[in-house]
């Protein structure tokens, strides 16, 4: 009897700092989350249930970024526990937008915020997880796109590479139809340096990319950023429009870094 | 009068009042219209089901790196340029199952779409838009491995042209020897013309197909005085084309100056984003995937449209041939405006000027063309590029 039954891959998702938005993705699947339940073990899934099983799993999904020291010390024994690490949006990926806290003092922060800073124990930077451990796959996006979980999970268990895009957003708004919001309008648009994912959702209502999936594979973000500059769009404009789900993304950092100082 | 029967190389006038029975005899042949429309601010091709959702009284202008759409003084109906879409988009999508498959007992089992395909009639396609069918008529149904998808659209399709009256800042098509005027390809093809208080188009029989469809127009035989005005409408457009390229030697020019310095200058401002290969009327580039189900039971393949400036593109065990966005760049200029000629003896290039336009940044191919041009044979410039050339222009 036993021998009939298929050991099913265990999979489990870790939060870090984040707003749980992307693994709540994994439960938006809906329609294909008892074929997911069939395929794998779900062994550790805090937002769906408290039943945890003991590892080690084939698969992890982490989500957040790291932002104290106990979470520093906590990748390290996830990294141990698991066969395969994917990272899942943008904290986990790029340092979220918690990354912020990174171009300032963080003890200016916590002094303002709590009544009683002194409890709050936290680093001054929040950093991708990819900053402590080796990652396997990195899935962006703010939030993640849930087709994309699961063609990332249907291609590990059939082991195959996944189909997911690292061209820019301007593909998808083409592919689509969409006519070029910064060239028919002239509204700013981060598609050209942004990483496909979305479906290019923002240009196909009239708003430019805001680049929740930050950036794509050979982002040139001084030449897109000077155009911008010329449509008159302000330092001050662009050090945001670089700063935002994915500010600690090596490229949008420099950038908007480069016009703090313009 | 009994009605003239049209005949190859006809050509006959069609009053504005009764150009809606060029649409109905369309309809009756069965065909689905594709044709231009105004839509969310942009001049696009949609299927239209009366000749009254056309542009009338809009006009777009172009330059490099920006589109509006204007009001006209009149009421033309193809009183514009070109805008972002072409008929690609339908004769070649972006996105194509070729099949699906089932894993049975014995390995998989395939099935083929077998269902019916659309009959297209293309209205109001420009000279350059023709000339950019034919060439992917040369690319998917020339040689041995004929894409029949293709084939099967573009024989049940029908090109209505539309000889363009005007050109702007981004047209070079008199450059490539691809418009204002429609010279083959089609099967009618209009010219539209504005008179005072006459508003009429001039229609050419190009085929059967196109001579059995105005069979069910009401038309009647063009005098010579309309016919000169028609004449003279696509000879003013002739006149206004924004931009030139040069083609005399460039295959040559292009092809012994891999290592220009221009390259590395174009390189800074590009943003390898793929809009100019998305736009183009003739790139033809794709990749293929292929999707499974969760159980690894069904799966289906897939031709999606790719780009040569993504770095997948060239992706080969061991990495990417094509690194940096210099290298793309060189390879998708040097493809159309050289390479092509000895893939398919001619330009992949009819100068509809939609890469320049759509380009965020503005990168004008024949600038780019005329820059290497100008640098031949100037071996200083070759690999050493100085600090003011990498600012950003």
């Amino acid at each position: 009897m036993k021998n009939n039954i298929k050991r099913r891959p265990k999979l489990a998702v870790w939060k870090f700092a984040s707003c749980d938005g992307c693994q709540l993705s994994l439960l938006d699947c809906e329609d294909e989350l008892l074929s997911v339940a069939e395929e794998v073990e779900i062994a550790n899934f805090p937002e769906a249930s408290r039943a945890v099983a003991r590892g080690p799993y084939e698969l992890s999904l982490v989500e957040g970024s790291i932002t104290t020291s106990h979470d520093a010390e906590r990748i390290h024994k996830v990294r141990r526990a698991s066969k395969f690490l994917i990272t899942i949006g943008a904290c986990a990926t790029a340092g979220g937008i918690q990354a912020l806290r990174n171009f300032k003092d963080v003890n200016e922060f916590t002094s303002a915020v709590y009544a009683n800073p002194e409890y709050i124990e936290t680093l001054n930077n929040s950093t991708p997880i990819n900053n402590h451990v080796r990652v396997d796959f990195e899935l962006r996006g703010c939030p993640i796109n849930k087709y994309h979980l699961l063609e990332v999970v249907n291609a590990f268990l059939n082991r195959r590479k996944p189909n997911i895009p690292s061209y820019s957003v301007c593909m998808e708004c083409k592919m689509r139809g969409t006519t070029c919001v910064m060239v028919s309008k002239g509204i700013p648009c981060l598609g050209p340096v942004t990483n496909a994912g979305c479906g290019a959702i923002c240009p196909s209502y009239n708003r430019g990319c805001y680049s929740c999936f930050g950036p794509s594979e050979d982002p040139n973000t001084r030449a897109l950023s000077e155009k911008f500059k010329q449509m008159g769009v302000s330092s001050d404009d662009l050090v945001r429009m670089y700063r935002s789900f994915n500010t600690s993304a090596d490229v949008f950092m420099k950038e908007s870094m480069i016009h703090e100082q313009d | 009068m009994e009605k003239p029967k049209p005949k190859l190389g006809d050509q006959m006038v069609i009053s504005r009042s009764k150009f809606g029975t060029l649409f109905t005899s369309l309809q009756k042949a069965g065909y689905s219209i594709i044709g231009p429309t105004v839509s969310n601010e942009a001049i696009v091709y949609q299927e239209l089901s009366s000749c009254e959702e056309l542009p009338q009284g809009w006009t777009d202008r172009r330059e490099p790196g920006t589109y509006r759409l204007e009001k006209r003084d009149d009421q033309a109906l193809f009183g514009f340029n070109v805008g972002p879409h072409s008929p690609k988009k339908y004769l070649f999508p972006p996105e194509h199952v070729f099949w699906t498959a089932q894993r049975k007992e014995s390995g998989y089992e395939v099935y083929e779409d077998k269902s019916e395909l659309p009959r297209y009639a293309f209205v109001g396609l420009r000279a350059c838009e023709v000339n950019a069918v034919l060439l992917q008529d040369k690319v998917f149904t020339s040689g041995e491995h004929v894409d029949q998808h293709y084939q099967k659209l573009r024989d049940a399709s029908l090109i209505v042209a539309a000889n363009c009256t005007q050109a702007d800042g981004t047209c070079f098509c008199v450059s490539m020897g691809t418009g204002p005027k429609a010279e083959k390809g089609f099967d009618l093809a209009l010219t539209e013309v504005l008179d005072g208080e006459q508003h009429y188009f001039v229609v050419e029989v190009g085929s059967k197909r196109g001579a059995a469809v105005l069979g069910g127009v009401s038309f009647r035989r063009a005098k010579p005085k309309e016919l000169k005005l028609a004449e003279e409408a696509c000879d003013r457009a002739a006149g206004q084309m924004g931009r030139t390229l040069e083609t005399d030697g460039l295959k040559d020019i292009l092809q012994s100056n891999p290592d220009s310095v221009h390259w590395d200058k174009v390189a800074k401002r590009c943003l390898s984003c793929g809009n100019c290969t998305m736009v183009c009327p003739t790139c033809f580039c794709t990749t293929v995937v292929d999707r499974t189900d969760l159980k690894g039971t069904s799966c289906e393949r897939i031709r999606r449209w790719d780009s040569c400036f993504t770095n997948e593109f060239s992706y080969i065990n061991g990495g990417s041939v094509r690194q940096s966005t210099k290298s793309r760049y060189r390879q998708w200029m040097m493809h159309k405006l050289a390479n092509w000629i000895d893939q398919f003896g001619t330009m992949g290039c009819v100068g509809c000027g939609r890469c320049i336009t759509w380009c965020p940044v503005g990168i004008d191919i024949t600038q780019e063309a005329a820059a290497i041009r100008e640098r031949e044979g100037d071996q200083a410039s070759i690999g050493k590029v100085k600090e003011d050339e990498h600012a950003v222009t």
